[in-house]
């Protein structure tokens, strides 16, 4: 059974597409880089596979999994950095599947807790508040969070947005770790050096699947032309899509 | 001559230990709920609140007079109405809560005050627009103490998706259902809770016993926790000393409580520990690392 199934799905805003007539299926296990220029409708899709954002047609299926199984890190969050709540804390909450609204955090969990903060290697920042973290320090958080909410499917939108190399490459391999572990990984990359050297399967989005498979084969200079172009026009006053017309028609 | 001060009034007079009675309940559950309007950026939703629930006692006071049980009774219902009613509207068209509040505010503080004027005398509007906790009998200080109890239970339900949905409201909304009824549930307790100080402060006031306390702990802990133990000290500090000087000089209750949290609040703002004018003009030699 495929971890997430795409019936002819199509995402947008206030009627009007970003991504058209997506269809195809992730595997289980799978480390899927989705890549495209700006506007492509990357987190689109995302937002679509987390349940965020409502198709306007077709569908996204989850193979069984519920929401609760999906981490998601988006590309740009709405975190109100001068709450105060301690890094701890905050990453806590990715425990909030088990722990529910009243389950305490008792030992067992918050050794879970200080072992996911250092494995983002933000060892005795336990008790900072957020909003005194640097924009690389929160992203490490965020991933120590995901980390602690243990899902079958791992979302990533753009997540070495303005991070240094050294970051990147620790952060890149929980990743890496995450595959390994059989989860089912998804990430938005602006990177096509790193597409190559890590991500297997490569999904090249310009509002609408170019191509999609193997990374060698589809990571080519025709493609990403293609994707370039596809995404210069952007039409306010676009006419219902035709696609859909037929198909209402022939129902 | 400090006891008859400070304790006499409170040994000696029923109606003042009433009042102090009803001042530590509105403390204990107002202070909390007033740390997290803070938090959210919601204080100024807080005070149209207060203003929305006019119309509701007003109503009550046609029917009964000056009785603070029916009075009550219509506040919720009003407050009720009008926060449902904003928030239903701020999240199915994307307008911001407060704005979609600030017409519902607005248009009910006029009908409130239309009602009670069509009715009343001069001395009843100022009774509903600034309270008056020296008035307390028993029934009204029980429901005080009832609302500030249910207060109290459903916050502990609520507290962990209200606060992340305070700090993160994405991440709840892809994990779990629970931020919308949590945000209802808080609104609920917000009118709760003004109703609640209407009864001691009036319409107008009644929000400067949530808001002021936690504006003074924001001075003195990073902590939410620390934060939200602060404010009710605070809140049930200023309400103690407020009495005391509404009653050796004669200025209003209502009032005299506001002004005190009023003096502490500024006191903090300068010389408080986490930002205060003081520490940040001298904030003394940097550290080695
Ligand atoms: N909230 C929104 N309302 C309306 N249109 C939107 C909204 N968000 C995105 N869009 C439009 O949808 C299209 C796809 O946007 P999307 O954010 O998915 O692009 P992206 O591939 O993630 O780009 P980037 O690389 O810049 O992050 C864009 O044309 C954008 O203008
Ligand atoms: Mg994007």
């Amino acid at each position: 059974m495929a971890a997430l199934h795409f019936r002819n799905v199509t995402l947008g805003y206030d009627r009007h597409p970003a991504v058209h007539h997506l269809k195809g299926e992730v595997a289980p296990g799978a480390l899927l880089a989705v890549i495209g220029p700006n506007g492509a409708g990357k987190s689109t899709l995302l937002r679509g596979i987390v349940g965020i954002l409502k198709p306007l047609d077709g569908s996204i299926h989850l193979g069984g999994l519920d929401s609760r199984d999906i981490a998601y890190l988006p590309q740009s969050t709405e975190i109100d950095r001068s709450f105060p709540i301690s890094v701890l804390d905050f990453v806590a909450t990715g425990l909030w599947r088990g722990t529910g609204l009243f389950g305490g955090i008792g030992k067992v969990a918050r050794e879970k807790i200080l072992r996911a903060i250092a494995s983002v290697g933000l060892n005795g920042f336990e008790n900072r508040p957020i909003g005194t973290l640097s924009g690389g320090q929160m992203q490490r958080v965020l991933f120590a969070r995901v980390l602690l909410q243990d899902a079958r499917l791992i979302v990533l939108d753009e997540p070495f947005n303005a991070i240094d190399s050294k970051t990147t490459a620790d952060l890149l391999a929980l990743v890496k770790h995450w595959h390994v572990e059989g989860r089912t990984v998804l990430a938005a990359l602006h990177d096509m050096e790193m597409v190559r050297t890590h991500f297997s399967e490569t999904l090249v989005l310009a509002r609408g699947p170019v191509a999609w498979g193997p990374t060698a084969e589809v990571l080519t200079p025709e493609n990403l032309m293609v994707a370039m172009r596809m995404c210069e026009a952007f039409d306010d006053s676009a006419a219902a899509c035709s696609a859909d017309d037929a198909r209402s028609r022939a129902a | 001559m400090i006891y008859d001060a400070l304790i006499g009034p409170f040994t000696e007079f029923e109606f003042m230990r009433r009042a102090l009675a009803a001042v530590i309940a509105l403390s204990l559950a107002g202070a909390p709920i007033g740390v997290f309007l803070m938090l959210r950026r919601m204080s100024l939703v807080g005070d149209a609140m207060a203003h929305a629930i006019l119309p509701g006692a007003a109503v009550g006071f046609l029917l009964s007079g000056l009785n603070l049980f029916a009075m009550t009774a219509g506040g919720l219902a009003a407050g009720f109405a009008v926060a449902i009613l904003a928030g239903l509207v701020a999240r199915s068209t994307g307008l911001k809560e407060d704005a979609s509040l600030a017409t519902f505010y607005l248009a009910s503080l006029a009908l409130g005050v239309t009602i009670v004027s069509i009715k009343g005398t001069n001395i009843d509007l100022l009774h509903v627009l600034f309270g008056n906790i020296l008035a307390m009998d028993d029934q009204t200080l029980l429901v005080v103490a009832f609302n500030a109890t249910v207060t109290l239970l459903v916050l502990a339900v609520i507290y962990r998706p209200l606060v992340i949905e305070s700090v993160d409201p994405l991440f709840l909304r892809t994990v779990s259902r629970a931020g919308g009824p949590a945000h209802l549930a808080f609104l609920a307790l917000v009118v709760i809770n003004l109703v609640n100080g209407f009864q001691a402060l009036g319409t107008l006031l009644a929000v400067g016993l949530m808001i002021l306390p936690a504006g003074i702990a924001r001075f003195w802990s990073r902590d939410l926790t620390v934060m939200i133990c602060l404010a009710v000290v605070a809140a049930a500090v200023s309400g103690y000393a407020g009495l005391v000087l509404s009653f050796q000089t004669r200025v209003p209750s209502g009032p005299a409580i506001i002004l005190v949290a009023s003096a502490l609040y500024i006191v903090s703002v300068l010389f408080g520990r986490v930002g205060g004018v003081v520490r940040q003009l001298f904030p003394g030699r940097h550290l080695e690392a």
